[in-house]
């Protein structure tokens, strides 16, 4: 028979899960492993909210399981380090993201591409190597092994910190990856939520032109003013639409919602490429001329392997970029839900859980 | 008052057009411009038919002009030059492709991609510099401005070279731009017909390793034992697709039919690139999560510049490809088109025009 979550490991935890796909969220006990020989444990100070925990705790995927303890945006102070952790000491200030192991064998996990390695184990809702469900950072322990935690810069608040560690790698990685990172260059942004608003300050740090496109004219004073974005164009205006037709490198489109294509493939230049980083659960309409047309293109991202998300961490330290949050206590997180499905939060809620997850 | 297609231009020409949608073709008597001082004129010996042919002859992309003269792949010899043109002498076996005109200005243009201009002049059903409607090479002659002149190597026959010109460069062109031409990479080609075939060939050329997916059984013992594919794949046997899932790091997508892209999406490994050189005219369904998962791609290629043409026929004279045709007399040409519909031939027709073509 198996073990409850309050039993089948050695040390108390405390968090906050959903127990079924109305993806209500109470408070919950369960328990976290010993710290093993490569593991660091650490004291969790905040958690970012992700639309992918909004997704999981509704099932809307259909993989979900319960009891479901989101949060990938971990980070927090370390307690503990097995015998075997060289990185990392007591009192270090660290993170944890979407990922927590790996096969580590093969060719992605050797490329430092554990996000693609078919046997990732994700930070909640994955089963562990020892068979155990993953609980993720709505917690106030938390245990990875050290191949998985991030190194939080000194001089980067940690709670505008947490949300880079799936916001900002999300972003990060593909603008890398399809080269659309270098000075001059004319990027635009489709959404300006959580991935959304960190790209438009990643561009401007890389020396790009940032057009924002968006449905919510209400977003654009803040868009120009205080993110610095270049340019805003409201998706279902079709004369600004059309104006801006064949201007743009690439497209990072953070829009998890089904959205028409062919509008965006037309802004974008020759050779362009539009990086789908929000994943609507049905299938697009993909027009192939415009493809064709242009030598543009289509693609997929997600997250970034570890190395890289330190890589982004660093970067994000070195130009002063974290995210714009709104910090909650606990008992808000289910308004907090209610308004992130709305869209309604400038541009991330992040869970105080140092100062107001207790156990009841 | 318009002038017809007979007097609009100087020299006589003739040909076989289609009148309208039905896209059936017939004798048809037009003219040509003079030679001017950049032009060459061609004496056309052979033209390959394509797929986009019937698609423009029967109006599928709803944007064909009628009377309509097809042909994009038309190999012949130089009966005269203009006094501009140092490239070409007369006697020069030359051919001509799907462009013969372009802005020649814009970033596209400055970087050899005439293929990607926003005016470019296609060789039929396009209008030229001078407001006229271009016809193409199923016709007994064409004058074509030179930097739109391809040059055959001597060691290639003009008839099985034509198809090169389209078929040829729109796969070689995406081959090379993304990255499959390196030896040791798997590259799928869906569809064996004649852009897959010429892939195929290529493929094998740049050392890759090449499986043909394709809805059609017959075609395996070929494509194995005669084009040296390694592999191939029924795409609608759900165990053959399953066994071959992240094994490729591409795939060449030649089918203009509307067909399913996630079993596609599937076969291909992490940061696999899904490349379209077919059009369907309606759109695909895309889903995005496999996108994701793998870090995919699905992009699109038009044929090529005409700089990479030229490199993509001399790399072909170089490795002896050519394309396998099936040679056909002018008056045979409508049948060709039915067949072709049903895909139908092995693996491209090319018209014997100068031998066959009688208005």
């Amino acid at each position: 028979m198996s073990k409850s979550p309050e039993e089948e490991h050695p040390r108390k935890a405390f968090g906050w899960a959903a127990r079924d796909s109305s993806g209500v969220l109470s408070p919950f006990k369960f328990s976290r492993r010993a710290t093993g020989d490569e593991d660091v444990t650490f004291k969790v100070l905040y958690c970012g909210i992700c639309h992918s925990d909004l997704h999981c705790i509704k099932n809307e995927w259909g993989i979900s399981t319960y009891p479901l303890l989101p949060g990938h945006e971990i980070v927090g102070v370390v307690t503990e380090v097995g015998s075997k952790v060289k990185k990392y000491k007591v009192g270090d200030k660290v993170g944890v993201g979407c990922l927590v192991g790996a096969c580590h064998s093969c060719d992605n996990c050797t490329n430092d591409l554990e996000n693609y390695c078919p046997k990732s184990i994700q930070t909640y809702n994955s089963i562990n190597i020892d068979g155990t469900k993953t609980y993720g950072g709505y917690s106030d322990l938390m245990v990875a092994n050290e191949r998985y935690i991030v190194r939080m810069p000194e001089n980067m608040p940690l709670e505008g910190g947490a949300p880079l560690l799936c916001a900002g790698i999300t972003v990060y990685s593909p603008m890398k990856y399809y080269g659309l990172c270098s000075p001059g260059m004319h990027l635009g942004v489709v959404g300006l939520g959580g991935l959304g608003h960190v790209a438009v300050k990643f561009g401007k740090a890389l020396g790009m032109k940032i057009t924002v496109i968006s449905t919510s004219i209400g977003k654009k004073q803040e868009a120009l003013e205080r993110l610095g974005a270049d340019a805003f164009l409201v998706s279902r205006d079709q004369q600004q639409m059309q104006a801006a037709t064949g201007t743009m490198d690439g497209i990072i489109d953070t829009v998890s919602a089904e959205h028409p294509l062919l509008p965006l493939m037309v802004l974008l230049k020759s050779n362009g490429k539009l990086v789908m980083v929000g994943a609507p659960e049905r299938p697009l309409q993909l027009p192939v001329f415009p493809l064709l047309m242009g030598r543009k293109l289509v693609a997929g991202s997600c997250i970034g392997g570890m190395k890289e998300t330190q890589e982004m961490i660093d970067f994000a330290a070195k130009h002063n970029i974290t995210a714009d949050i709104e910090l909650i206590p606990v008992d808000y997180l289910n308004t907090a839900m209610e308004r992130l499905v709305k869209a309604d939060v400038k541009y991330r809620f992040v869970l105080d859980v140092g100062k107001t997850m207790t156990p009841a | 008052m318009a002038k017809s297609a007979e007097e609009e231009h100087p020299q006589k020409a003739v040909g076989w057009a289609a009148r309208d949608p039905s896209g059936v073709l017939s004798p048809f008597k037009f003219s040509r411009r003079d030679n001017g001082d950049n032009d060459v004129t061609i004496k056309i010996l052979y033209c390959g038919i394509g797929h986009t042919d019937l698609h423009n002859l029967k109006n599928e992309w709803g944007t064909s002009l009628y009377p309509m003269v097809p042909g994009y792949e038309i190999a012949g010899v130089v009966t005269e030059v203009g006094r501009n043109v140092t490239k070409f002498r007369v006697g020069d076996k030359v051919g001509v492709g799907c462009m013969i005109g372009s802005c020649r200005s814009c970033d596209n243009c400055a970087q050899d991609l005439e293929n990607y201009c926003h005016k470019g002049i296609l060789t039929y059903n396009s209008a030229y510099y001078d407001g006229s409607i271009t016809f193409g090479g199923f016709s007994d002659k064409v004058v074509v401005d030179h930097n739109y002149v391809l040059r055959f190597p001597d060691n290639l026959p003009l008839d099985a070279a034509a198809p090169l010109l389209c078929a040829g460069i729109t796969v070689y062109s995406p081959m090379k731009y993304f990255g499959f031409n390196e030896p040791g990479k798997h590259l799928g080609v869906v569809g064996l017909g004649g852009l897959g075939h010429m892939a195929v060939k290529f493929g094998k050329a740049f050392g890759l390793k090449v499986t043909v997916i394709s809805t059609s059984a017959s075609k395996e013992k070929d494509a194995l034992e005669r084009l040296g594919a390694d592999s191939f794949l029924i795409s609608h046997d759900p165990d053959q697709m399953q066994a071959a899932m992240g094994t490729l790091d591409g795939i060449i997508d030649t089918v203009s039919a509307v067909h399913p892209l996630q079993p596609l999406i599937n076969l291909l490994k992490t940061n696999g690139k899904l490349i379209m050189v077919g059009a369907p005219d309606k759109p695909l369904e895309l889903p995005i999560f496999p996108l994701l998962m793998g870090r995919k791609l699905v992009a699109g290629s038009g044929i090529g510049g005409l700089k990479e043409t030229q490199e993509m026929v001399d790399f072909a004279g170089k490795q002896n490809i050519t394309a396998d045709i099936e040679v056909i007399p002018m008056d045979y040409v409508n049948t060709a088109m039915e067949r072709l519909a049903k895909g139908d031939v092995k693996y491209r027709f090319v018209i014997d025009v100068a031998n066959t073509l009688t208005c």
